[in-house]
């Protein structure tokens, strides 16, 4: 019988390799669980959440980035919830934006994080890993939440930035989670011998590549220390001492280490190294083809409103300076259309990239106008109800009949890996007390965002009060203030003058 | 070492780094950072760091970066 669960990857594991390894996390005191451990701790919260009538919402999880998180996450979803990952650096006003807009009624948290979580603004029940990880297991109960599970119901809810400045949290059900990993599997060739190398927080959908395959094929992953990424040498090394065989992550990543010169001075033993997120400076690249000959190298395109990832392209020519590493073709059951408007465009000309199939989400939660906007009928299709997904990305078809991307329609960008509307850096620095008018503009050479603005305001003090405002990531990396703010003839701020003088 | 305290600067105003001894430990800085940093360091005093001098130890405070781009000085 086809598979509508994604749980059934865990239990079908748990039966042939229960004793392996399936995460292991290193800071702290590190944390290791295997299979077995993994699926009676998932069990055992989906249990509490059904004894005290949590089912079918949002369950927020903030904890630690830990195998325990992702036995949670599992455990959520044993209990007909979605589960919705927040993390201690994201910045308190983002948090609350996001309880705000959500309304949950429960935050599991863990004796680390549950300070903080009392400081939210929030008033429903916070439970405690510690005290309902180990809730004796109802069978009983477990089987009636899933005898009534449907494949369309929603598992996981992650946000991503919104250009009013209000996240936006995209929803995505066990059929396009399904569909994503197992054609990802497919083309990536993973198996029980895989040894993922986790780089991506839990809170982005980028880390489904490896918690998913892990479960499915009774391999492993093991969750890199966040302060390895600044230090590349420790960080090869630490791969090397794991094991890892296999990584996704974002380009930035990767060449932190080769542009530090750490290849140098070792090589990781990858087998796959698949990319995405950013453009692969292709100096860089070239330098980890030739540490790596044998390996095969992925570039990966997606945005999380069609489930992680929906496009390949598998690096089988040589690349020069100057050239860019196409995102190919999209995964088996997605379809992807390049349209002008509500019109398919000539062969080689550019459009915007629209997503049709399983893959696509069930839109942005509790949010019908935004996801109107963007989730619409298939302007090719006048015959029946058919959503596509407009990214606002703009692609063509290059000589080899490969899809490559060209750039972003509207002030979207892409910096280290984080899909970021400066709309919304600009909508909080708005909230500021002492500023007048605010351009963030982005710099694509040098891959930073400069923030231009007018009002009273000194420079160190605006990036402090941001700072509480918005994740790091987004946070200009220059401040300058202005006499007065370029203006176009219809009065706009000036954004291409702007980004002209922008350093 | 004032060229190193104004790289350090740049990135983060607000902090002393006459005084703070623990900038990596206590996450002032971080993976955007140590890139900016050393990109830095090779552009304005031409130094370039090797790999295997990227550890905590070395970018803990403007100190301990001074003192390691001075080496690397002396060695050339």
């Amino acid at each position: 019988m086809q598979q509508k669960n994604v749980l059934e990857y865990i239990e079908r594991t748990v039966n042939e390799v229960p004793e392996k390894i399936a995460y292991e996390s290193f800071e702290g005191d590190g944390c290791r669980m295997t299979f077995r451990e993994v699926y009676n701790t998932a069990r055992s919260i989906g249990t509490y959440l059904a004894d005290n009538g949590f089912y079918a919402q949002p369950v927020i999880i903030f904890m630690k980035k830990t195998p325990r998180a992702i036995a949670t996450f599992f455990g959520t979803v044993y209990g007909g919830c979605a589960y919705v990952p927040i993390d201690e650096e994201m910045p308190r006003m983002r948090i609350d934006l996001i309880i705000g807009s959500m309304k949950p009624e429960l935050i599991i948290c863990e004796g680390e994080t549950l300070e903080m979580a009392k400081e939210f603004d929030y008033d429903g029940k916070i439970a405690l890993y510690e005290d309902i990880s180990t809730t004796p297991v109802n069978d009983d109960k477990l089987l009636a939440i899933r005898s009534r599970q449907i494949d369309t119901d929603p598992i996981y809810i992650v946000y991503t930035s919104g250009s009013t400045g209000v996240p936006k949290g995209i929803a995505a059900c066990h059929r396009s989670v399904i569909d994503y990993i197992e054609h990802l599997s497919d083309v990536l060739g993973f198996d029980c011998d895989t040894r993922f190398g986790n780089q991506s927080p839990f809170y982005f959908d980028a880390c489904l590549k490896e918690l998913y395959p892990t479960i499915k094929f009774g391999a492993y992953t093991a969750i890199v220390p966040k302060q390895l990424f600044m230090f590349p040498l420790k960080l090869v090394e630490f791969l090397n001492e794991q094991k890892v065989n296999t990584v996704c992550w974002v380009v930035s990543a990767l060449t932190m280490i080769s542009a530090l010169g750490a290849l140098k001075k070792e090589v990781p033993q990858l087998k796959l190294v698949a990319f995405g997120s950013e453009v692969f400076p292709i100096k860089q690249f070239n330098r980890w083809r030739e540490a790596l000959p044998e390996a095969r190298f992925i570039n990966l395109y997606g945005p999380t409103e069609a489930t992680g990832m929906s496009c390949y392209y598998e690096v089988n020519r040589v690349f020069e300076e100057g050239d860019v590493i196409p995102i190919g073709r999209p995964f088996d059951n997605t379809d992807i259309l390049l349209l002008d408007e509500d019109a398919p465009v000539q062969n080689g000309e550019v459009g915007e990239i629209c997503i049709r199939g399983t893959a696509i989400t069930l839109g942005y939660y509790n949010d019908p106008v935004r996801t109107a906007e963007v989730f619409v009928q298939n302007p090719l299709n006048t015959h029946y109800p058919e959503l596509i997904y407009r990214t606002g990305d703009l692609a063509r078809y290059n000589e080899y009949g490969e899809l490559v991307f060209v750039s972003r329609k509207d002030y979207q960008i892409k910096h280290m890996g984080h899909r970021i509307e400066l709309g919304e850096i600009e909508a909080n620095v708005s909230t500021i007390d002492g500023i007048y008018l605010s351009c963030a503009v982005y710099n694509k050479q040098k891959d930073r965002i400069v923030l231009y603005y007018t009002g009273t305001i000194e420079e160190g003090n605006l990036k402090d009060i941001l700072t509480e405002k918005i994740p790091r990531y987004m946070l200009p990396a220059v401040f300058t203030r202005l006499e007065d703010m370029p203006l176009t003839p219809n009065g706009k701020v000036d954004r291409k003058r702007l980004l002209e003088q922008a350093t | 070492m004032d060229e190193i305290i104004a790289i350090l600067k740049e990135l983060h105003p607000d902090v002393d780094y006459e005084t703070n001894k623990s900038l990596v430990d206590n996450r002032i800085i971080d993976s955007f950072d140590i890139i900016s940093i050393v990109a830095e360091i090779d552009d304005r005093l031409d130094v370039q760091i090797p790999a295997e001098e990227i550890i905590p130890e070395n970018f803990n405070s403007a100190e301990a970066l001074a003192a390691l781009v001075k080496r690397l000085e002396d060695e050339d």
